[in-house]
This record gives C-alpha cells, sequence and structure tokens, in this order.
C-alpha cells in the first residue's frame, strides 16, 4: 500500500490540530485508551474533548491551547496510508512548521472562514512555495460560526486564490468544513448541500506521491567511505537514476573517471541500485573517494561551481550580517560560504521587498542571494533535481536557513 | 532490485541512510539496546549500514529487573553476531536497593537515565542511536531524527533546531550528546513486518504463551502482558491490523501521570 505524506498548515488557531484529531476520530484510527487519555486531559483543562489533544502532547501546548512542535501521526483510509504531519501555526514557531513542511509530499492549508487570510496564512503559503510543494488543498473551518454561508465561503475562498496567484501556488481544491463538528470532513455535511464538492478526505485520495527521480542522470553523493575486510566501500544514497556495476563513472568535483566494480549490500547480491536506494560501490582502480564527492555519468554532469543563485528564508532570532562566515551543506557536501550579494530582501508574509543590495537578513524574511563557497559544489536546478538543488545554512552549528537553487540558463 | 521499492524498502533506506550520517558526524557513538523488538530491529539496520561490521560498542542498561528472556537472548547474539557490548548499570542505586517499590518514576530515573549518564560520561560518546518511533507516544511524536541533549541531559522540547529534508542538527559546543533516532518514521506494524520480512530474531515474550503475550517489552517488574493468542510473527501481525488497544498500553511509564513521559523524558530518558 502506498504512502503519502501532506502537512497542515495556517494561522495559529485556525483549526489545524482540531481537523486532525477529527480525521483521526472519524476514521476510527483511535485506540479507546487515547480517546480516554483525551477526554481526561481534557476534563483536568476544564475542557470539552478537545481533539487537538491527540497532537499537542506537550504540557505547555495543552496548558496554553497551541501547538508548539511539529508532530507526525499516521492513518489510513481503502486507498492508501498517511503520515499528516501537523505544523505549529504561531509566528514563533515557524522554524518548526518549516521543518514539518520540508518532509511532506502535499499540504493542506487551513484558514479559518471567521478571520479570513492572516500573516502566518500567507507566510506558511509561501513557503510551501518556496519548498516546491504543488499540490495544496485548501480548507475553510469553522464554517458553524458563519451559518454555513456560501457567501462568506466565497469571499475568503477568492482571498486565497488571489493569494496563491501571487505566490505561483495552484490549487484545485477548496473545501468548507467544520473541523470541531465533522462536516466535510470525512462525511458530506447536511449543513452546506450547495457544496458539491469533495469531502476532505476524498481530496486526500487524490493527491498524488512525490515521483523519485528515477528517470534522471545518475547522481551519488558519498556519504562515507569504509575499510571493510580489505575493500573500500563507498556508501551513499542514489540520489537521481540508477547505478549499475561495471559501468563509467565520473567523480566530481576532481573529474576522474573510474568503473563501479561493484555494487554493495549486506546479505545481498545486487548488480543495480535506483534512487533512494542506501548501498556502497566499489571501484576498478583505487581511486580515493571521500565524503562529499558526487559520482555522475560522464557527459551528464551536474554544474561545478563556487557561485550559487538562490532564495534563501532565514529562520534564525539572531540576524545576519555578509561579514559572517557560514557552512552551506548540499547533500553530502560541505564547505564554508558567505553571501556575496543579498539582491533582494523580502518580507515572507506581506511578500514586501524590505531592501535591495542588503547587507543583513533578520528572523523569517526570505531572500534571493549569491553565495560564493569555498570549494565548488555540485549541483542542480531544485526543479530539476531537489536532491541536489536545494541546501541549508549552518551557523555555529546551528541550521540557519534553507535555500533553493535556481540557475537561469 | 526491482524498479520499485516496497515501503519497507523506503523505510529499511531511510534508516540506513540515517545510521551512516550519524556515524559519519561523529565517529563516537553507540547504539541503545534494550532488546525489544524496535532496538533489535535498529540492530539489524546498523549491522546493514556497515556491511555486517558495527564499528562501535552496543550498550545495554541493565537496570537488573529485566526478565531472564532478554538476558539470555543479550548473551547469544553477542555472540552470534559478533559486537563489542558494554553493559551499564547505576551500582551504586542497585546497591542501595532501588526497585520499582520505591516509586516508578525514581526507579526509571536513577535505573535507566542515570545509568546512561554515567556510561557516556564514562565512554565520551557523542551521540546515541535509540529506536524510538513516532507512533509509541505522544511526546516521541514531536522528536527530532537528530535530538540534541544539553550538558544537563535536558531534552530542550520548545526550541528543536529546524531538520530540513536530510540535513541534520550537527553537535554544538554546550550539549553534551545528540540522540540519533532512524526508526522514528516506523510504526509498529512496519517493525514487525520487517521482523518477519528479514527474520530478524526477536525475544519470544512477545508470542502468546497461555493466551498471553508482551506487546511491549522492558523491566519484569513494570511490564503487563495482553490477552493474546498470536503465538506465531504472521499472528502478531494479523493482530496489530485489528487491535484497538495501544501499544504501550501495559507500560507503567507512561500512566502514571498525564505528563510522567514528558517529565521523565526532559530529564534525559528514553
Amino acid at each position: 500500500m502506498d504512502v503519502l505524506s501532506f502537512v497542515i498548515v495556517g494561522h495559529v488557531d485556525h483549526g489545524k490540530s482540531t481537523l486532525i484529531g477529527r480525521l483521526l476520530y472519524d476514521t476510527d484510527s483511535l485506540p479507546p485508551d487515547k480517546i480516554e487519555e483525551v477526554r481526561k486531559a481534557s476534563a483536568q483543562q476544564g475542557k470539552q474533548t478537545e481533539f487537538a489533544y491527540l497532537l499537542d502532547h506537550l504540557e505547555e501546548e495543552r496548558k496554553q491551547g497551541i501547538t508548539i512542535d511539529t508532530t507526525q501521526v499516521f492513518f489510513k483510509t481503502d486507498k492508501r496510508r498517511y503520515v499528516i504531519i501537523d505544523a505549529p501555526g504561531h509566528v514563533e514557531f515557524v522554524k518548526n512548521m518549516i521543518t514539518g513542511a520540508s518532509q511532506a509530499e502535499a499540504a493542506v492549508l487551513i484558514v479559518d472562514v471567521n478571520e479570513g487570510v492572516k500573516e502566518q496564512t500567507k507566510r506558511h503559503s509561501y513557503m510551501l512555495s518556496l519548498l516546491g510543494m504543488h499540490q495544496v488543498v485548501v480548507v475553510l473551518n469553522k464554517m458553524d460560526l458563519v451559518d454555513f454561508s456560501q457567501n462568506s465561503f466565497n469571499t475568503i475562498k477568492k482571498d486565497v486564490e488571489e493569494w496563491f496567484r501571487t505566490i505561483n501556488i495552484e490549487s484545485t481544491l477548496c473545501i468548507p468544513i467544520s473541523a470541531i463538528n465533522g462536516d466535510n470532513v470525512t462525511r458530506k455535511s447536511k449543513n452546506m448541500s450547495w457544496y458539491t464538492g469533495p469531502t476532505f478526505l476524498q481530496s486526500l485520495d487524490s493527491l498524488q506521491n512525490r515521483q523519485l527521480p528515477q528517470d534522471k542522470s545518475l547522481l551519488f553523493p558519498i556519504q562515507d567511505v569504509y575499510k571493510i575486510d580489505g575493500k573500500r566501500i563507498n556508501v551513499g544514497r542514489v540520489e537521481s537514476g540508477f547505478i549499475e556495476k561495471g559501468i563509467e563513472i565520473k567523480i566530481l568535483p576532481d573529474g576522474r573517471v573510474t568503473k563501479v566494480s561493484s555494487i554493495e549490500k549486506f546479505l545481498e547480491n545486487t548488480d543495480k541500485a535506483i534512487a533512494s536506494e542506501c548501498i556502497g560501490i566499489t571501484t576498478a582502480e583505487s581511486v580515493f573517494l571521500d565524503r562529499g564527492n558526487v559520482a555522475c555519468l560522464p557527459g551528464a554532469e551536474p554544474v561545478l561551481t563556487d557561485s550559487i543563485p538562490a532564495n534563501i528564508f532565514w529562520m534564525a532570532k539572531q540576524k545576519f550580517s555578509k561579514d559572517q562566515k557560514l557552512t552551506i551543506r548540499c547533500a553530502t557536501q560541505e564547505t564554508s560560504c558567505r553571501i556575496e550579494t543579498i539582491n533582494k530582501r523580502i518580507n515572507s508574509s506581506t511578500l514586501e521587498v524590505i531592501e535591495e543590495n542588503g547587507e543583513v537578513l533578520e528572523n523569517l524574511e526570505v531572500a534571493e542571494v549569491i553565495i560564493k563557497t569555498k570549494k565548488p559544489v555540485a549541483i542542480k536546478n531544485f526543479n530539476d533535481v531537489q536532491e541536489l538543488g536545494r541546501f541549508v545554512l549552518v551557523r555555529d552549528e546551528n541550521i540557519c536557513a534553507g535555500g533553493i537553487i535556481i540557475m537561469v540558463n | 532490485m526491482s524498479d520499485n521499492l516496497s515501503q519497507l524498502d523506503k523505510l529499511e533506506n531511510q534508516s540506513i541512510f540515517i545510521i551512516r550520517e550519524a556515524y559519519s558526524q561523529f565517529r563516537k557513538v553507540a547504539i541503545l539496546w534494550s532488546i525489544g523488538k524496535d532496538s533489535t530491529t535498529l540492530l539489524w539496520l546498523v549491522r546493514k549500514a556497515f556491511f555486517g561490521k558495527i564499528p562501535f560498542p552496543v550498550l545495554h542498561i541493565d537496570t537488573t529487573y529485566k526478565f531472564k528472556e532478554i538476558y539470555d537472548f543479550r548473551e547469544k547474539y553477542k555472540t552470534e553476531w559478533g559486537f563489542n557490548l558494554i553493559i551499564a548499570k547505576n551500582e551504586e542505586a542497585i546497591s542501595k536497593g532501588m526497585g520499582p517499590d520505591k516509586g516508578k518514576f525514581q526507579c526509571c530515573n536513577e535505573l535507566k537515565t542515570i545509568a546512561l549518564k554515567q556510561a557516556i560520561a564514562k565512554h565520551g560518546f557523542r551521540a546515541l542511536y535509540l529506536g524510538i518511533r513516532r507512533d509509541e507516544h505522544g511526546i516521541r511524536a514531536k522528536e527530532r531524527v537528530f535530538s540534541p541533549r544539553d550538558e544537563d541531559f535536558e531534552w530542550d522540547y520548545k526550541n528543536q533546531p529546524p531538520e530540513l529534508w536530510d540535513q541534520y542538527k550537527t553537535k554544538a559546543a554546550d550539549e553534551e550528546h545528540l540522540r540519533v533516532h532512524p526508526l522514528l518514521g516506523w510504526r509498529e506494524i512496519d517493525v514487525w513486518e520487517y521482523v518477519k520480512r528479514e527474520n530478524i530474531p526477536v525475544v519470544d515474550l512477545y508470542f502468546a504463551k497461555n493466551g498471553k503475550r508482551y506487546r511491549s517489552i522492558g523491566c519484569e517488574t513494570c511490564c503487563m502482558p495482553i490477552d493474546s493468542d498470536a503465538d506465531t510473527i504472521d499472528k502478531v501481525v494479523e493482530e496489530l491490523k485489528t487491535s484497538k488497544i495501544s501499544e504501550r498500553s501495559g507500560r507503567a511509564q507512561d500512566k502514571e501521570d498525564d505528563y510522567m513521559m514528558q517529565k521523565l523524558r526532559s530529564l534525559g530518558y528514553m
């Protein structure tokens, strides 16, 4: 059975955790003792059974009624299994939302129909767009608070669609729901006969799994080298394409060409490995590979450069200034770098350009930059092969930014 | 290898990637082996990641209250798989008679968490592999794959580092060690299906005898068996597909108080 992971994002209090709780409850995915535990904990806080508690497990989360960190839960339908990634909606925890979203294949944006498009609605969906998320289902929640009015639904739907056009997200589905009562979550609502589209659950079943880049040309970044029984085994994950015993490979950055003499997997005999497989290879000549080398096919090399054009999102409280040294990590490649040019600093919730040719970056800002690396890095356009088209920036051992590579030919 | 990987293949690959990534970053690591099904599955994946030659110690935190079957299993596979086994006990607390009768929270903290602290201090491990999974407990669902612990061993769950794609946190100066969780994305049933597919040996307490079996094992004193007739792996998998009872319902740590797991974990519990 297929598994699809999706993240639920949106502004604080628009009902993410409640929707997930409702979904789990209505799909019969919860053991009775879990429901009992939530009922008890809700009562202790003086509340009715609070579905959000199924996900908000931290004491602080329950006391404050907010989600602090991202969490993952599982459920299944007749069609497939799902991993739901709940992301916090509070501005304080955007890095946790991004952590959650980076693990997802699709996204659900939840908007309180009563409040409409808010700061985090915009910021979260913009982040999704930056992360290359192409499948976004929109749910307009709390329809019960507007008497299930089609007009209210249409007004907010228009606002969302307008915003999506600005940030380049194509959304096909917009569903009116009431998560707390279950309207249009798994059951068609009797309160909204004007709505003829799918329920939320049906919309999930229509999402597509992300295709692994198997049809692309080989990229095999070396993760580590083990010496085992006198053999040098170069381990790593095939990030795109496939690798086979006997083929010629080119090693970047230095460009040596060698042959694959064997594909190594413990207790398995195999001559071929495809994208996403973790394997080891041995090579014909005793070439010495290292972590961060990238094996590819001669003639189909990724771009090797020390100047990387990218969009980055800064997610550290401490601001960045251009004189600071950073480390870039792209797949297993790692080298020190600096941000040479900050073409544009962008407010991630209004898209307003804060500054051109900037010198600093503040928390939650998005920027178009050029990164100068100490050693050359093998990269791809994000839209071509994500695995070598994305990176993180590290300052003092902490990940402080994520980036998407956008090269214009 | 066919051109279509199964879900178990995907989980296996992801775990091996994480295991190798942590070893590449830290070298001075150990795997925490409770000898339950999860950490034994993790140990199996570690063997795969390193082609059968585990290049770091396997650490067993021994409370001395474990089931006899667990000790037997440990000795058998230590020899068969040929790894370096370190057995860590909080000898002082044990000699003073610490046990669950002195309070379950106290006992878990003294005999597991403190014993672990002592072992880390003694051997200087920078990272530890643990077989925890998100679907075991709501608190564990909040975990990162690479999760830092500070010098007081505390888990700063309110301020966890970002983790983008497969880029993880590396160690900073003021952090005691990192916890590495290669099985975070596995479900209980995935573990069993994988145990079955790979023929991984597990302690036979998991299989029903006289209408009872253990679904989760730890100390004999604090584990309750469930009613079950599942005496083979196939039957266990079948049972899990229909069961409505949560996995750790027989574990005392999860029961005492609503936030006991969070409190234990923030002090460094697994």
